[in-house]
């Protein structure tokens, strides 16, 4: 199962869990494609609808940022910790 | 009766309700805090008025949400109800005009986008579709992008013709479509464009705003970047009405619903100073469809004054007489409920403001 954590501005989105839990594993986008069925709003907070990352969101596997890993081609083993932080942004 | 004054800032979405005849006013939120609320719309088609907010994130994106209790509570769908087909290859930046269509098509709401793309909704503004026509029109690869970014501003749907629509955008300027459309052309001649080596092209110009005369449906005005216009033909042509103003320059354009004739502009120096004219609060009022212009000042600052007006941070309410209300990048919020005669305060101290939208609900 890979552990995925949320920020407090997306846990509304989520029904309220900072963590979630998904099946599937092998790249960051086989789990945020799991994360949009069953939850779409928070799914489209992350990525827009070309299934891109948000410019302001970065995700962490296993404390990597993703964007250094192959962004969405990211490996994620099956056991991984998957984090959501917003970055530094906004005035 | 109430009034309800939507004001959308920098940060979230500010409700105003009066009770008292527009007297005094009871400021409530910020709905959406920390969002960019670009787009707001009262919709007064069904029983109860849906209120429409098109809101974005820097961080999580753009959305639209909708709400049946006069902002008491939200709506948002599950799919993203404003999307670019996958084809395109484009992704909403933001939702820029929530427009209902006229009161024969009760369901229909307009949608004018960044990047430059017009949608429909007929489920009343909950989900909405790309009107392919004009994001498939041969100019658009030609259309520029301002400061504000490239988008579809405003819509226009005719009062009467259901298929008869005008949009605006900068840079391009305005497009009409008169089947539904299904398909569209340019409506700029006359709009001056300094700024291109062409100054009067077929399109291309940077119209800020345009409005639609209450009692003759052919007649709009438009504000430009440099230049204050009137069109006599539904958009197609348009003569300067600038004569009288301190400046042509200026974002938003306002008609009176109850007034034929009445336009109101919140003019600034200019492009290279975007300070307001004369640096005075002023508001300015045209009640012969721009031959002749008037200050309106009464109850506003009366010292030297800074902040601008964005092109939808002043409109008009469906009152009698009519409302008037405009908000300043400095978050202040002002109203007149005699036509722009006198002015008070709404509210002060919000995020920059960057569209009002009012009426009696």
């Amino acid at each position: 199962m890979v552990t995925v954590l949320l920020p407090g501005p997306l846990r509304g989105e989520a029904g309220g869990a900072s963590r979630l839990t998904v099946t599937a594993a092998g790249t960051l986008r086989a789990v945020l494609d799991e994360l949009a069925g069953s939850w779409p709003r928070l799914a489209r907070r992350i990525r827009d609808e070309r299934g891109e990352l948000r410019r302001y969101v970065n995700v962490y596997v296993d404390g990597e940022d993703c964007r250094h890993l192959g962004g969405l081609d990211a490996p994620v083993p099956d056991t991984a910790e998957v984090q959501v932080i917003p970055s530094v942004a906004g005035g | 009766m109430a009034t309800l004054l939507a004001i959308g800032t920098a940060k979230g979405l500010f409700l105003a309700t009066s009770t008292d005849g527009r007297r005094s006013w009871e400021v409530s939120g910020p709905h959406f805090p920390m969002t960019g609320v670009y787009a707001v719309a009262v919709d007064k088609r069904r029983a109860t008025p849906r209120l429409l907010a098109g809101m974005t994130s820097s961080h999580f994106g753009p959305s639209v949400a909708t709400s049946d209790d006069l902002g008491a509570t939200w709506h948002e769908p599950d799919r993203a109800p404003v999307a670019f087909p996958a084809d395109t290859g484009a992704s909403l930046g933001r939702v820029w005009q929530l427009t209902p269509a006229g009161p024969g098509q009760p369901d229909l709401v307009w949608a004018g986008t960044e990047p430059s793309a017009l949608f429909r909704s007929d489920d009343g503004g909950v989900s909405y579709e790309l009107v392919r026509p004009l994001w498939d029109h041969p100019h658009r690869e030609r259309w520029g992008a301002g400061f504000g970014g490239q988008a579809v501003h405003t819509v226009l749907p005719h009062p009467e013709d259901p298929e008869r629509v005008t949009v605006a955008m900068s840079t391009g300027g305005v497009y009409h479509s008169t089947d539904a459309g299904a398909s569209w052309s340019p409506g700029n001649t006359g709009i001056h464009a300094y700024f291109l080596p062409d100054e009067w092209p077929e399109f291309g110009q940077c119209v800020h705003k345009i409005a639609r005369d209450a009692g003759e449906p052919r007649r709009l005005y438009a504000q430009n970047h440099h230049g204050v216009y009137r069109s006599d033909d539904d958009g197609r042509t348009w003569s300067s009405i600038a004569d009288g103003l301190p400046s042509d320059f200026g974002f938003p354009i306002v008609t009176l619903p109850g007034r034929p004739g009445a336009v109101l502009t919140f003019p600034l120096a200019a492009d290279s100073e975007r300070f307001p004219a004369g640096r005075r609060c002023r508001v300015w009022r045209s009640l012969d469809a721009g031959d002749s212009w008037q200050a309106l000042s009464t109850g506003l600052p009366e010292g030297p004054f800074y902040p601008a007006v964005l092109r939808d941070a002043m409109c008009a309410d469906d009152g009698e007489p009519g409302g008037v209300y405009f908000g300043t990048r400095s978050g202040e919020v002002y109203a007149s409920r005699d036509e722009g005669d006198s002015w008070s305060p709404v509210a002060a101290h919000l995020p920059d403001v960057l569209c009002v939208r009012a009426a009696e609900v």
